[in-house]
């Protein structure tokens, strides 16, 4: 099947917070509207519409798709909603992506959105059922169990110290402290990170992302109109998703290859051979620091059990060779389920483009790669965004 | 684009908000009931936890004995060959120290939840549970274990008539 090229031309984001004044809806519209004023596309010349949110059970509201419809420039057009857990908000750009390089759609808004603080007294409330019914909830799990786990199996297999991993949870927030969308920008050490609160060990308090309210959204274009709308179209260039088992407990859990298969996807794709000298920027997904490190080998862009090695050396600074959540990540900016992956799909666009402001990176990056990761551990969605010159 | 980055949409609500009644907001608590039927594979397993035993499937053309058990193998997708009894008894895999409740509430005593490779499966299958009977910070990965069982008359056919491994 012949593809045809699809770029990204517009973005937008709202706030991210704890607790919004502002319904789901409200926060669907700003995203959208703000993504669709940033390239002057008037809501009629949308074609299609792709939302992603993640469970129901946040909002309690059934059948949420439907119901966020008009908010994300929905009325009356097609519109599909897609969902992969937390993988949803890089999940959602793909399901554009191929709306539009099908021939189907010239046009499509990508929305993606979370409330999570409707759930009470927790948004964590709404993480138990992912558990097996029979053979799991009756142990009473609760989310921090599984990355727990899976964070002592990586630590364990590679002999990684826990100060290496704090490492991420400085970087990213420091990196939030200059995104205007950012909940939880600090400036921190390596001693804060390991002496705050131990929640599920190896775990601690400020190895882990804040749950949050928030939206963010981008208009995608096939080339015909992306080419009249701007002269600085960033192109999906590659993209790769893939799922593990849900028999979590019969995998090693120290390495994630679906991560890898959805990133080789992605890359053969983008006719990339050399990542770690062609991926210029990345925003893998890291609602707990250890996630970072443990994409970022999935990803091929560092070798199994290396990735504390070059957050160590300051290649994944922000002014590094290969800047590494430059946004500040889930960790700094927040988590908003499916709208902290699609804050990472905005943050390539605006990096690529030149446009991050005080977050621009120094290595006038070509390419970039944005991933997201969810389920039971079990999903690797992988986007890759580049700018021709 | 800079510009409009500089006043976004989103409005943190404070305590105070809530006091003072400048927001409003409604509250409901939806009650849904949901009666799980075991299916044949996990049925079995369970008939196996009341008789204090573990039983796992076997792939012939995978060569490998899972557990949980399944009636089918996800990787060649055809039917497992036979039922294979399992020992009570496997190594830690993976394990945490657990201080609070999903809810965020401290707890009194940690719990310590592990991924135990069950002996008798393929290397590296294994299921979710518990260890007790330990000092949290003598558990180490590779620790062989033993489940520790139910009184027979009080099992009732649950993961939960393990009640937890413990080191041997």
């Amino acid at each position: 099947m012949k593809l045809r090229k699809v770029a990204v031309v517009g973005a937008g984001i709202t706030k991210f917070v704890r607790r919004a004044q502002e319904t789901a809806k409200e926060l669907s519209y700003q995203a959208s509207k703000m993504a669709l004023d940033s390239c002057n596309m008037p809501v009629e010349e949308i074609g299609c519409v792709v939302h992603g949110t993640a469970p129901d059970a946040f909002d309690g509201v059934h059948m949420k798709g439907e119901y966020l419809s008009e908010a994300s420039g929905g009325w009356r057009k097609p519109f599909m909603r897609s969902y992969v857990g937390g993988g949803t908000g890089v999940f959602a750009p793909i399901n554009g992506w191929y709306l539009i390089a099908s021939g189907m759609f010239d046009t499509c808004l990508v929305v993606c959105e979370e409330k999570m603080s409707s759930c009470q007294p927790h948004p964590q409330g709404a993480f138990l059922t992912i558990f097996d019914h029979t053979t799991e909830r009756p142990l009473g799990p609760n989310l921090l169990w599984i990355f727990a786990l899976e964070m002592n199996r990586y630590m364990q297999v590679h002999k990684i110290p826990l100060e290496q991993i704090a490492l991420v949870s400085v970087k990213n927030k420091h990196n939030a402290l200059d995104h205007p969308s950012a909940q939880l920008g600090a400036e921190l050490t390596v001693n804060d990170v390991l002496n705050s609160e131990v929640m599920a060990w190896p775990v601690t308090r400020l190895m882990v992302s804040p749950t949050s309210d928030g939206a963010a959204a981008v208009v995608l274009a096939s080339e015909e109109v992306a080419k009249k709308i701007t002269d600085k179209p960033v192109w999906i260039s590659g993209v790769g998703w893939d799922l593990d088992t849900a028999y979590w407990t019969n995998r090693d859990l120290y390495y994630p290859e679906y991560v890898e298969k959805a990133a080789r996807m992605a890359y053969k794709m983008a006719g990339i051979k050399n990542p770690r000298e062609e991926i210029n920027i990345v925003e893998p997904y890291d609602p707990f620091a250890y996630k970072e490190l443990h994409h970022l080998e999935g990803l091929l862009l560092a070798d199994k059990g290396q990735a504390p090695r070059i957050t160590a050396e300051g290649i994944t600074a922000r002014d590094g060779k290969m800047p590494v959540c430059p946004s500040g990540g889930l960790l700094g900016v927040g988590n908003p389920i499916a709208a902290a992956g699609m804050m990472k799909i905005c943050e390539l666009f605006w990096q690529l483009r030149g446009e991050a402001g005080k977050r621009q990176v120094k290595n006038s990056p070509r390419t970039g790669l944005a991933q997201a990761w969810g389920d039971l551990m079990q999903v690797g969605t992988v986007v890759i965004m580049q700018r021709k010159d | 684009m800079l510009e409009n980055m500089l006043n976004l949409s989103g409005t943190a609500l404070e305590e105070e908000d809530f006091r003072t009644q400048r927001v409003f907001f409604t509250t409901d608590i939806p009650k849904l009931e949901y009666a799980w039927d075991c299916g044949v594979a996990i049925g079995n397993y369970l008939k196996g936890l009341k008789q204090g035993k573990l039983w796992g499937t076997y792939c012939k053309k995978c060569k490998r004995t899972v557990i949980p058990p399944r009636v089918f193998c996800e990787i060649c997708f055809r039917n497992m060959d036979k039922w294979v009894e399992l020992k009570d008894t496997g190594t830690v895999n993976t394990f945490s120290i657990c201080y609070v409740t999903w809810d965020m509430k401290k707890l009194t005593y940690p719990q310590i939840p592990a991924v135990i490779e069950i002996d008798g499966a393929t290397k590296g299958k294994g299921i979710l549970h518990l260890l007790a009977e330990v000092d949290p910070q003598m558990v180490r990965v590779g620790m062989k274990v033993k489940a520790v069982w139910k009184p027979k008359s009080e099992r009732e056919g649950a993961i939960t008539d393990i009640k937890y491994f413990k080191p041997i």
